[in-house]
């Protein structure tokens, strides 16, 4: 018949990296032989769930403009096996911070790492911390209470995935009442020989009135161009606040997804900064459930991107709940032809009554072939709400430029001077004074092309530290 | 000779604004140029001043002896001409003091002295806000934002004090100042003419040129300087208007 395909459906054809998950699987499985039942459960809904959606692609709305579509066709080393231990994380890595000491939890390529046999640890404070593979053996009860229930809004393959490969991750137990003064600093290496697609999985729980801030830092990844797939479920109880403050700098061939669930009970508070100051394409999954009434949710971003590069902040607020609040603040500057997505959905449920829910997005383009793609987006059930949103997509300011110049101030620093006030509207958000200042001056050491990607990389491999240009064309302003 | 315009022609757009002006500012002079809306005095100060879309089409303009038409704004800055804007531009983010401190650094630079301590930096300003008169609080403020109109052309005067030019052009300083303001503002440029510098002060009444009294008033219409004289051409212009001069 004239027209009718004789492919068999069961011969769909599938990329490479969906072929590498689907046949290997199997053998991630049974190396996670020893977990808890609800966890291999969960594992084999999730692949089937992979296995019914694939790989997110341009035909999938919240992925129309994202390059996460080139990651299907790459091969990727799918399935690593937890590297030996070589050296201690203090030797490798001391905060350089001024003023700033922080408590450093490191993962290299998924796996949770550390000198010590416990790979979980009970502190002075009470507060248990360590590899989330052990968190499941020891502290099972809190682990169920908890993980796979928190990441439940906008899934898509790569969620499916990591629930279905992820290898390790961090757990964070604080218990109620208690006020963790360190910061805690998650370092995420990862050195490989290999391409790796790396599934790591966190969980962080905050009991009644405690408080936690934690540094999430994607810096420090080998020159391999690696896919870094990770989901973070994070609980805020009663009346408990969070700081998360998350770094990205990373190698122009590096993906990362770096997917956040939060869930806040009554009065809890959470304050996010995601800085992204370099990488191929990097995905920011931003999931805040206000479960509970007086919750509030701070959500700031700032990016800064260049050549091919690409950013994309997906933030999604659920008001359940009456009587709370959340505020958005995305700004960004784009050069050569690097491009933004930014997706902001505030939803606002019928009893979510006295609402306030604000959001704004402003990005500056350099280059006439920089793109922006925002979308700030309200969903209102309620009737007596504040809310507002909005989005800017602009160059800098002319006069502005020709009133710094007047001054005697040559165009590169005008232009420096006009960047940097644009970005410390987000950067002055920071309320820990010394990484405030640390951040400040990575911004604008970024803008000045000064920064490298190993600045902060605790690899030290030998690849020659290469700044990176945020370079300038000055025949576009 | 501080600034030489010779047979300027300036258009935006393709449309000619100044059609062949001739101007002539000695060192410790101070020239008024006055004219009706539209004749081209503001366009006057951004050619001098280098602005983007002001394109020469034909003339020099020479300062101190050098040709500048196609100087950067920030060069011909640096060799000492500044501007007070009529409407100065409102940057929010960036403080007064870092913005003055690159401006003055950018000048120390360029005359090849050390870069300004932070120390020096704070002692000058204290300094020069007290010659101006400006009692604000200027150091943590973003540039002009929030600032009042009053506040905004103080402002100014308080950058020329800071960066010391040799030519300071000031265009429409009086516009939309009450008489106090413009007193301060006033006596602020009067504690800066030297005979060292000189001063091209734009304006459309006679009232500013009470408090700073020229030494050489022009008209301009239609792209030229049609009728110069001494201060006494300012008081005539205010009796009689424009119209006897078209």
């Amino acid at each position: 018949m004239i027209g009718k395909s004789d492919m068999n459906p069961s011969e769909k054809k599938y990329s490479i990296l969906e072929s590498a998950l689907r046949n290997s699987f199997e053998s991630s499985l049974s190396r996670s032989s020893n977990e808890l039942t609800k966890v291999t459960e969960a594992r084999l809904l999730a692949f089937e769930a992979f296995r019914k959606t694939g790989l997110p692609g341009r035909l999938n709305e919240k992925w129309r403009n994202s390059k996460f579509d080139q990651v299907s066709e790459q091969s990727y080393e799918v399935v690593s096996s937890k590297p030996t231990y070589t050296q201690k994380v203090s030797e490798i890595f001391q905060c350089s911070i001024h003023g700033f000491t922080t408590q450093v939890e490191a993962l290299l390529n998924g796996w949770y790492y550390t000198s010590e046999k416990q790979t979980l640890r009970t502190m002075e404070n009470g507060v248990v911390i360590g590899s989330i593979q052990t968190a499941q053996k020891e502290v099972p009860e809190l682990f169920e209470r908890h993980f796979g229930k928190i990441a439940k809004y906008n899934l898509h393959g790569y969620s499916h995935i990591n629930t279905a490969f992820f290898n390790d991750g961090l757990f964070i137990y604080v218990p109620d009442q208690v006020h963790v003064e360190e910061s805690i600093q998650l370092i995420k290496m990862v050195n490989d020989t290999q391409k790796l697609m790396i599934n790591s999985r966190n969980l962080v729980i905050l009991g009644k009135n405690s408080h936690l801030s934690l540094m999430h830092c994607d810096d420090s990844v080998n020159h391999q161009s690696s896919m870094i797939n990770t989901v973070t479920e994070i609980f805020i109880g009663e009346n408990a606040s969070l700081d998360l403050y998350k770094l990205q700098n990373i190698n122009n061939h590096t993906f990362l997804i770096n997917s956040t669930s939060v869930v806040q009970q009554r009065n809890s508070r959470l304050k996010v900064n995601v800085i992204t100051l370099n990488g191929g394409a990097i995905r920011n999954e931003l999931n805040v459930d206000l479960q509970g009434e007086g919750a509030e949710a701070d959500l700031n971003g700032i990016y800064l991107m260049d050549k091919k590069q690409q950013v994309d902040n997906q933030v999604f607020v659920n008001h359940a709940v009456a009587n709370c609040n959340s505020s958005e603040l995305f700004k960004g500057v784009l050069d050569d032809e690097s491009s933004a997505i930014f997706n902001g959905f505030v939803l606002v449920g019928r009893d979510a009554q006295k609402t306030n829910a604000f959001q704004r997005n402003n990005n500056i383009l350099m280059t006439s072939t920089a793109k922006v793609d925002t979308m700030p987006f309200l969903e209102i059930y309620a009737d007596d709400v504040k809310c507002s949103h909005g989005a800017t997509i602009g160059q800098l300011d002319h006069d502005a430029m020709f009133y710094l110049m007047q001054r005697g101030i040559c165009k590169r620093d005008a232009r420096l001077l006009l960047m940097y006030a644009f970005a410390a509207e987000v950067a002055e958000k920071i309320d820990i004074q010394p990484l405030r200042v640390s951040i400040e001056d990575m911004v604008k050491k970024r803008l000045r092309g000064e920064l490298s990607i190993c600045e902060k990389c605790v690899l030290h491999c030998s690849t020659p530290d290469i700044p990176m240009e945020f370079e300038i064309d000055m025949s576009k302003i | 000779m501080l600034l030489n315009i010779n047979n300027l022609h300036v258009s935006i757009n393709g449309k000619e604004i100044l059609k062949g002006l001739n101007l002539r500012v000695n060192q410790g002079e101070v020239h008024a140029i006055m004219g009706p809306n539209g004749t081209g005095k503001s366009t006057l100060a951004a050619a001098i001043t280098g602005r983007d879309g002001y394109e020469i089409t034909q003339g020099e303009i020479w300062f101190k002896e050098e040709l500048i038409n196609e100087m950067l704004p920030n060069e011909r800055a640096n060799k000492g001409v500044f501007l007070s804007f009529q409407y100065p531009v409102e940057i929010p983010g960036v403080s007064m003091t870092n913005f003055m401190r690159t401006a003055l650094n950018a000048k120390h630079e360029f005359e090849g002295l050390p870069i300004v301590t932070a120390g020096e930096f704070l002692k000058k300003m204290e300094l020069k806000k007290q010659l101006v008169d400006i009692q604000a609080k200027l150091n943590n403020r973003s540039v002009n934002e929030g600032f009042s109109g009053g506040e905004k052309k103080k402002n100014e005067i308080f950058q020329m004090a800071m960066l010391e030019p040799t030519l300071a052009i000031l265009d429409e300083t009086d516009s939309g100042l009450d008489i106090d303001a413009l007193k301060v503002v006033a006596k602020g440029v009067n504690a800066l003419r030297s005979n060292d510098n000189g001063f091209v002060v734009i304006t459309h009444y006679q009232r500013l040129l009470d408090f700073i009294i020229p030494d050489f008033v022009h008209v301009m219409y239609d792209g030229r300087i049609v009728k110069s004289g001494g201060k006494e051409l300012a008081f005539e212009l205010e009796e009689k208007g424009y119209d006897w001069l078209k």
